[in-house]
């Protein structure tokens, strides 16, 4: 179970990410999705302690990231956008090393190793040297390391890039048989391999998170529907209620702070009558706007990036 | 410490594996042995003199005449080539983008550095006990006292753990193994030749320099005296180093 809470990350006065909230549960397949630079990386590295936050609470199986950094770090296989590979060591010693420096011993360790060489496909380069390797394979030894210790959580960033398409087939697969027995998250600027892989997708842009949910939920809603964010100042009860009884409102979202995350049907302009409830009803309206056009504006760079690799 | 282990470890087969390690021990032997065989050829021929003038009674002696010039010609030479040995140790890790796998792994920051420090050190160990085939030398011509000899080598590899510690530390600074290098080189010789400023400094300020001077610890090492003052001096001064490094590489996270 990873909850992650109000993160905020600053590189100097360039904020990366900005009060991310979301949770993934165990066994989950989570992709991160957004445009290059939009704070996937970054989040990834503070999920793996790597970097501590500027602010904001990250729980991995109760664990706190910046106060049990050791426990987190023994659950956690990551695999960073560049893999890293010392590239004067064999496929075998390389894979030994890491197991060991992951805290394995013994013959665990050796056994471990062979099984992620056979379960990554490198019993046929497994003497060879990394530098020699061809990127995919490369990938591949990454992707290995992260797994090798076994761990319950694998973070993978960006796994595919740079990959040729035949490559990009075989890793999906792999982590599709990985998605069994692992809580998994990983990050891509590819709309299509989360759509493949993921069970829920986190939509990041410009360092916030533009959307959460089930990639089914989420087309459906691009499709058939738009969003309204409604504000208000007094705690109403009956303003859930009284929402989901407008006819053309699909269905209602409570949010922090009295803010509700309204999914209407397409071209219903409701914001006249939500208006007009909110006054009757002294809700106390502080704001009203519609939400679907950033997340479109998301998914037309992410589609549009996909033609650009594909062609 | 088990961890310290593994990363020094894995360190060492990557310098037994590079060509840096021979080319830099066969560099550091031929300089050594040429120095160490001119100085014994001169020593031959003083006793040869002082055989011809035995009223003299000059009294020559091989720990003083031959050993100690020796280690601390060697002292100077891994001055200049300890700088090669360490560069690698970080600012490789940095630049390769390995060092995540470092730091996403369950190790405290301290076994890395640890690690870090101990293969460098095992690497020039084994570079001054190749060369040691000198004294063997000198052990099976004549008898030189093997009190001396002993705290000699000890007193220079604290000087190597010296150096070393500048070099693992300077590469903490930079992904740049030739920045690193150079920046050990300089503040090594610095701290070799600060000890020189103490006659045109005052007394105080002058004792001051000279204690902080890495050299002059080590002729006491060479006449076969181990001083207290002088063991802390040299582990105060690589866990000084070491300790800035941890610092450098921790707040490198929070930038």
């Amino acid at each position: 179970m990873i909850e992650v809470e109000n993160l905020t990350k600053h590189y100097g006065p360039r904020r990366a990410i900005n009060n991310l909230t979301f949770q993934v549960a165990q066994g989950e397949v989570v992709g991160f999705l957004g445009p290059n630079g939009a704070g996937k990386s970054t989040t990834m590295n503070i999920l793996s302690c790597i970097l501590p936050a500027s602010s904001g609470t990250v729980r991995i199986q109760g664990y706190d990231t910046f106060e049990h950094s050791l426990e987190i770090r023994k659950m956690i296989g990551y695999l960073p956008e560049t893999p890293p590979l010392y590239p004067d060591m064999s496929v075998r010693d390389y894979l030994m090393f890491a197991a060991r420096v992951r805290g394995m011993t013994g013959k665990r360790t050796g056994n471990a190793v062979e099984k992620v060489i056979g379960s990554c496909s490198l019993t046929d380069v497994s003497h060879r040297i990394i530098g020699r390797l061809s990127k995919g394979y490369q990938q591949r030894v990454g992707l290995a390391q992260a797994m090798v210790h076994d761990p319950d959580i694998l973070i993978l960033d960006e796994p595919t890039i740079g990959l040729d398409p035949i490559q990009i087939i075989e890793i999906r697969k792999l982590i599709q048989e990985l998605a069994a027995s692992h809580t998994i998250i990983l990050s891509s600027h590819i709309l299509p391999e989360i759509t493949q892989i993921c069970q829920r997708v986190i939509i990041i842009n410009e360092g916030e998170i533009a959307a959460v949910d089930s990639l089914e939920g989420l087309t459906a809603s691009l499709r058939k529907s738009e969003r309204l964010s409604l504000t208000v100042r007094n705690e109403a009860k009956q303003v859930e209620e009284k929402l989901n009884s407008l006819e053309q409102v699909l269905s209602v979202l409570p949010g922090e702070k009295n803010q509700f995350l309204l999914e209407c049907e397409l071209n219903s302009n409701l914001q006249d009558e939500i208006a007009r409830l909110a006054l009757e009803n002294q809700w106390g309206l502080v704001e009203l706007k519609p939400l679907s056009l950033t997340l479109e504006d998301i998914f037309l760079k992410l589609t549009i990036e996909e033609k650009d690799v594909q062609a | 410490m088990r961890s310290a282990w593994i990363i020094a470890k894995r360190d060492l087969g990557s310098f037994f594996n590079s060509p840096i390690f021979y080319v830099v021990t066969t560099v550091f032997l031929i300089i050594y042995s040429f120095i160490f065989f001119n100085i014994l050829n001169f020593f031959s021929f003083q006793s040869f003199q002082a055989g011809q003038l035995q009223a003299m009674g000059i009294n020559l002696n091989l720990n003083e005449m031959v050993i100690e010039p020796s280690l601390q010609n060697m002292s100077v030479i891994l001055l200049m080539i300890i700088p090669i040995i360490t560069m690698r140790s970080f600012a490789d890790e940095k630049k390769m983008k390995t060092f995540r796998l470092l730091l996403s792994s369950p190790v405290h920051l301290r076994e890395i550095i640890l690690g870090k420090f101990l293969a460098c050190m095992i690497v020039v160990a084994v570079m001054i006990l190749i060369s040691s085939y000198s004294v063997g030398f000198l052990f099976l011509l004549g008898e030189p006292e093997p009190g001396p000899v002993i705290t000699g080598y000890l007193g220079v590899l604290l000087m190597a753990g010296c150096f070393v510690s500048v070099g693992i530390f300077a590469s903490s600074l930079t992904d740049n193994q030739i920045i690193a290098a150079v920046l050990t080189f300089g503040f090594s010789l610095f701290m070799w030749v600060i000890g020189w400023g103490a006659q045109a400094a005052g007394s105080i300020t002058g004792q001051v320099l000279q204690y902080i001077s890495i050299v002059d610890h080590l002729e006491r090492f060479l006449k076969g005296l181990v001083n207290t003052s002088d063991l802390v001096y040299y582990l105060s001064f690589i866990l000084f180093n070491l300790f800035l490094c941890h610092r450098v590489l921790d707040s490198n996270r929070w930038r």
